[in-house]
């Protein structure tokens, strides 16, 4: 494999530019005072609790996502082109959630096979001619972006249900100013604590119509057992608003409503952290014990707002990724600032025989995977993992999608016995409201073993603080 | 604030105040059975000291026979055992976990590194010279949760239900020592002054934190009805009932501004109160303290039931 483009060093030679303050502190840093703020800044995050839960596992379970204290930066000027592109793919998201559940008009004009939406078990025909708050879907993106060279950044995947991560990226920050705020004031570093009164300016922004007080906001949790507790009471606290579970919610007189310790009270917004399949059982899965019964009737007669709306999941499908740039051509009439990932999609036999011939050198995904589980990594992988996937792909085609083995930018990291590089992505979190909120910066990931290319921390991944630089 | 939110907060400060009362229980069981005596004694004093606790039949169906190092292990680290102090800072943080929001920084991450250094500790490794340390630690951290508590946070309904929790619990455990223990040192009373009997009352006090205050405020020797009427009747003694029940009477109190609504469980903390407020002691023993304590404690219970209805702890 070549050598992978280096957020600090490109391919060689001299420090990039927005690096420059920071490789001059880093030369001189002792190996050992590196480590022992690591081990610092992991009691940090210990005490605080900032933990992502093990399903299945007690308490004892909960984990630490290893954090890297070396951190990615990224100049203004990367970042203006950053935030077009963003910008512009969250709209076009957006316009295609509402076209598929009104006039389908993207289906008639035939740039996506029918069928792949309609058929696809995250497009909610329950949802069809619903009309919610300023036609938005998707109010809490996150785009996972990779880098390959200077000027090559490309959009992986979209996160368009419940994507997590925030509160990585602003305890991250949190604890890099505590830990070295010397770094601070030799780089001009655009802050990202302003998340939270972002989110709840959204989420204000897309209440009911004509309510007769404020809008009520609350944040539905599965519960303190999920693998994103930590985030969603972190959010809650910041926004000031309750962190219910859907046993604290009724529908009472077309109303959702929330137990209080004076009685029932009304709920305007809900920010859901929860999948669709657990928002109501008597529309989604009568079998399932979670859920609030009747949510979706108060949400169809639009007196309750519901954030990310249901069915938003069918514009990060991974059948429909491959689409994107059509539907962003569709819906702006301009070509993408950000690029996809080439993706052969295996349901097409011409595609699927490419990609039987070149196992070993692409990386397959299910369709419907998430978390780095079910892939291949062809130049990673062994014979018999390669022959146990060609077999999965003859047997179900239409469950699988390849990409090339893209070569991810590196950044130095702290490794075992020195600052080496290690592969990453970024994942910034954008808000959909009355206006488009971009936060400068986002969760970078980072695989901590060497050469590894997966990211997810299911799967030995960390993060890093991600700096993005002022004019 | 959610119905559950309420409740989680008023549980979380139950069951620290509860993991504290375990261990002055357990710290002054162990004194006894250190003293020098004859026969089988501490049998009674540990019977005496897990009655005191709530958790001698639980303990009995475990261990059966009385011994020492199942005692302290079964007080202290059974989490099969939900009065142990293992369970009560699991439930504790468990509860304070759910309700992340309510809490300020400060209480979680008393809360929280409580909780871990505890689950840290290897049961094998407390020997009778680590065990009063490790006491001592489970009240220090006891009291820095309750310290951030009253330093942190916000006068509203996070703190009334908070004050609630802890006074409901500690005039339980004031109440079960009196029944308990108090009642069990009675007949010996007649030999007053021996060394043995001076020692034991010492440690009742010492199980409430009293033995010294006790002479502050009494400046006399340990009188039985001085330390009953101490340990029910006197205002500045921080755990007796009386005192409990100033402290939940104003945090209902404040509820009841807060929200702009009087429910029953005001009515029935102001009655008890009231009825320790006009009580003296030489009545409570006429009429015998025994059936005077099981009524408090009976009282203390439908209090908390009513709280529980009044503000929705689980509807």
């Amino acid at each position: 494999m070549v050598a992978a483009f280096d957020e600090m060093n490109g391919l060689g030679g001299e420090v990039r530019a927005p690096y420059k303050a920071f490789a001059e502190w880093l030369g001189v840093q002792h190996l050992e005072t590196l480590r022992q703020k690591s081990a610092e800044a992991e009691v940090l995050f210990r005490r605080s609790g900032i933990t992502f839960a093990v399903y299945g596992a007690e308490e004892a379970g909960e984990r630490l996502i290893p954090f890297d204290i070396l951190p990615r930066i990224i100049s203004a000027e990367e970042w203006r082109r950053l935030e077009l592109g963003i910008e512009q793919r969250v709209r076009a998201l957006n316009a295609f959630l509402y076209d598929v559940y009104h006039r389908q008009e993207i289906l008639k004009a035939g740039k996506i096979p029918e069928e792949l939406v309609i058929q696809n078990t995250a497009f909610l025909p329950e949802m069809i001619g619903v009309d919610p708050p300023r036609g938005i879907y998707s109010h809490i993106i996150g785009i996972d972006l990779v880098r390959t060279g200077e000027n090559e950044f490309m959009v992986l995947e979209d996160n368009t249900r419940t994507p997590s991560g925030v509160s990585y990226m602003i305890e991250n920050r949190e604890t890099m100013m505590h830990l070295f705020p010397d770094l601070f004031s030799r780089n001009r570093v655009r802050p990202v604590e302003n998340y939270a009164d972002a989110l709840l300016k959204t989420l204000e922004s897309v209440a009911p119509a004509n309510l007769d007080a404020e809008p009520a906001i609350a944040l539905l949790t599965p519960g303190v057992y999920n693998s994103a507790y930590f985030e969603h009471s972190f959010l809650a606290d910041q926004m000031g608003v309750e962190l219910v579970e859907s046993s604290d919610l009724v529908v009472i007189d077309g109303h959702l409503r929330m137990k209080t310790t004076e009685g029932l009270k009304r709920v305007d917004v809900l920010y859901r952290r929860v999948d669709d399949d657990f928002l109501d059982p008597l529309v989604f899965d009568p079998n399932s014990l979670l859920g609030v019964p009747g949510i979706f009737d108060v949400y169809r007669s639009g007196r309750v707002t519901i954030v990310n709306a249901p069915g938003a999941g069918i514009a990060d499908d991974k059948a429909i990724y491959s689409y994107i740039p059509a539907i962003i051509e569709f819906y702006t009439g301009k070509t993408p600032i950000l690029p996809n990932v080439e993706t052969y999609s295996c349901r097409d036999p011409d595609s699927l025989k490419y990609v039987l011939d070149r196992l070993a050198e692409l990386v397959v995904k299910e369709v419907h995977g998430s978390g780095g589980y079910g892939m291949l990594v062809g130049p990673k992988a062994t014979k018999e993992q390669i022959e146990t996937f060609r077999a999965k792909l003859l047997d179900n085609p239409k469950n699988y999608i390849a990409q090339p083995t893209l070569s991810l930018s590196t950044c130095p990291t702290l490794a075992d016995s020195s600052v080496a590089p290690r592969h990453l992505d970024l994942r910034p979190f954008v808000l959909v409201g009355d206006q488009v909120r971009l936060m400068p910066g986002g969760l970078t990931r980072v695989a901590l073993k060497r050469g590894s290319l997966v990211v997810n921390s299911s799967q030995g991944g960390g993060t890093k603080d991600t700096w993005v630089l002022q004019e | 604030m959610l119905g559950r939110t309420a409740n989680d907060l008023y549980w979380l400060s139950r069951y620290m105040e509860r993991a504290e009362n375990m261990a002055r229980l357990l710290e002054v069981g162990y004194r006894i059975v250190l003293l020098p005596r004859e026969g089988e004694g501490f049998h009674e004093e540990w019977r005496s000291t897990l009655e005191s606790a709530g958790c001698l039949s639980g303990y009995v169906l475990r261990h059966g026979e009385l011994i020492s190092q199942n005692v302290i292990d079964y007080m202290l680290f059974d989490t099969s055992n939900p009065s142990s102090i293992a369970s009560c800072l699991a439930s504790a943080r468990r509860n304070g976990r759910a309700q992340r929001t309510a809490l300020t920084r400060e209480m979680w991450e008393s809360l929280n590194s409580s909780w871990l250094e505890f689950s840290a500790i290897r049961p094998v490794t407390i020997t009778s010279n680590s065990l009063p340390e490790l006491l001592d630690w489970v009240r220090s951290r006891s009291a820095l949760y309750r310290g951030a508590m009253l330093n942190t946070i916000l006068r509203n309904d996070t703190f009334y239900f908070s004050q609630v929790g802890t006074f409901i619990e500690r005039a339980d455990s004031t109440a079960r020592i009196l029944d308990v223990k108090y009642y069990h040192l009675l007949p010996s009373t007649e030999m007053v002054g021996s060394e043995k009997d001076n020692y034991q009352w010492a440690a009742l006090l010492r199980s409430v934190s009293a033995h010294r205050s006790y002479r502050w405020v009494f400046k006399d020797h340990y009188r039985p009805l001085k330390i009953a009427e101490f340990m029910i009747l006197n205002r500045q003694m921080p755990r007796s009932l009386r005192s409990c029940y100033d402290e939940l009477t104003a945090a209902l109190r404040d509820l009841a501004v807060f929200y702009g609504a009087r429910h029953d469980c005001q009515l029935t903390a102001e009655s008890t109160r009231d009825l320790l407020l006009e009580s003296n002691i030489d009545n409570i023993f006429q009429s015998g303290l025994h059936e005077f304590v099981q009524d408090f404690i009976a009282r203390n219970n439908k209090l908390g039931n009513e709280i529980s209805a009044a503000y929705h702890f689980s509807d």
